[in-house]
């Protein structure tokens, strides 16, 4: 059980190490999301799971933390891609990107 | 989401009991026991709860409250979580590739799911698959944000796709 909440405790930490270097490699603000929001969403979800297992009795707070995150997580991914894209933020494109280094800037 | 939330109140008394036994699940997970006090405490506020709330909370009228969108909503869950590790494992890929193979775009689609709530689940759903990102919902039209459009294929055939397969499911439960 202890190897099993571990394991689980690793992959959760390694998704979100993957989602902040996603938010580092990625050329703008949508993509940023996108591997933001997913990676983290698993990375928590693991995390919790893996907490659960270690400490069953907290089982119940765990159940609602998860949900919460299932349901506020994309949404708010969601509400702040549509207010940049109403604000005119255009997606990055990889035809239009002729000059790479302004758009890893 | 734009959605406009219909201000009607046509739910029925089985949504009521709904909001209800929500919230009463939702007292007693977060006590954590069931002893006596905490349910009656959890019950009265409860209820107290679904009857202030229940003519403004018209985004639980899009359930279907029948026995028969129990297994449509169990099949739902199954799918989603499948898609949400697809997604992580996809976006992995992604990220640790040297070459960062993204071709994004924005795609439209459009649902067939009809309440606020039904339109709500799936563009959560649809955040959280490989690759996929909605980023607005104007009536039934999704704009999703692609990471990696296919470039010979009709992408906006195949986003319609990915939106009726989580829509198959998500019609057996909501409207």
């Amino acid at each position: 059980m202890r190897l099993l909440a571990d394991l689980f405790l690793l992959v959760g930490a390694a998704f979100t190490l993957l989602g902040a270097l996603g938010l580092v490699r990625m050329p703008d603000v949508y993509n940023r999301i996108q591997a933001g929001t997913k990676a983290v969403t698993l990375g928590a979800l693991s995390l919790i799971l893996g907490i659960g297992l270690l400490y069953p009795q907290w089982w119940s707070k765990l159940l609602v933390i998860s949900l919460l995150i299932l349901v506020t997580n994309p949404l708010g991914s969601s509400t702040i891609a549509r207010a940049l894209l109403m604000a005119g933020v255009a997606p990055w494109k990889k035809a239009e990107a002729k000059t790479p280094q302004e758009s890893e800037t | 989401m734009n959605t406009p939330i219909r201000e009607t109140s046509d739910g029925t008394l089985a949504h009521g009991v709904f909001l209800f036994l929500l919230l009463l699940t939702l007292w007693l997970l977060l006590a954590g026991s069931l002893d006596p006090a905490e349910l009656v405490a959890g019950a009265t506020v409860s209820l107290v709860v679904t009857m202030i709330s229940r003519p403004h909370l018209a985004i639980f009228t899009g359930l279907k409250l029948t026995p028969a969108a129990i297994p449509p909503f169990l099949s739902y869950l199954g799918l989603f979580m499948v898609e949400l590790v697809r997604a992580n494992l996809d976006m992995a890929r992604r990220v640790l590739t040297p070459s960062l193979p993204l071709q994004p775009a924005l795609v439209e689609v459009k649902t067939e799911l009809q309440s606020p709530l039904g339109r709500l689940i799936l563009a959560n759903s649809i955040t959280l698959t490989p690759g996929t990102l909605t980023v607005d919902v104007q009536e039934d039209r999704l704009l999703i944000h692609w990471v990696e459009v296919p470039p010979d294929l009709d992408s906006e055939k195949i986003a319609q796709a990915i939106t009726q397969k989580f829509e198959r499911h998500l019609k057996g439960f909501v409207k």
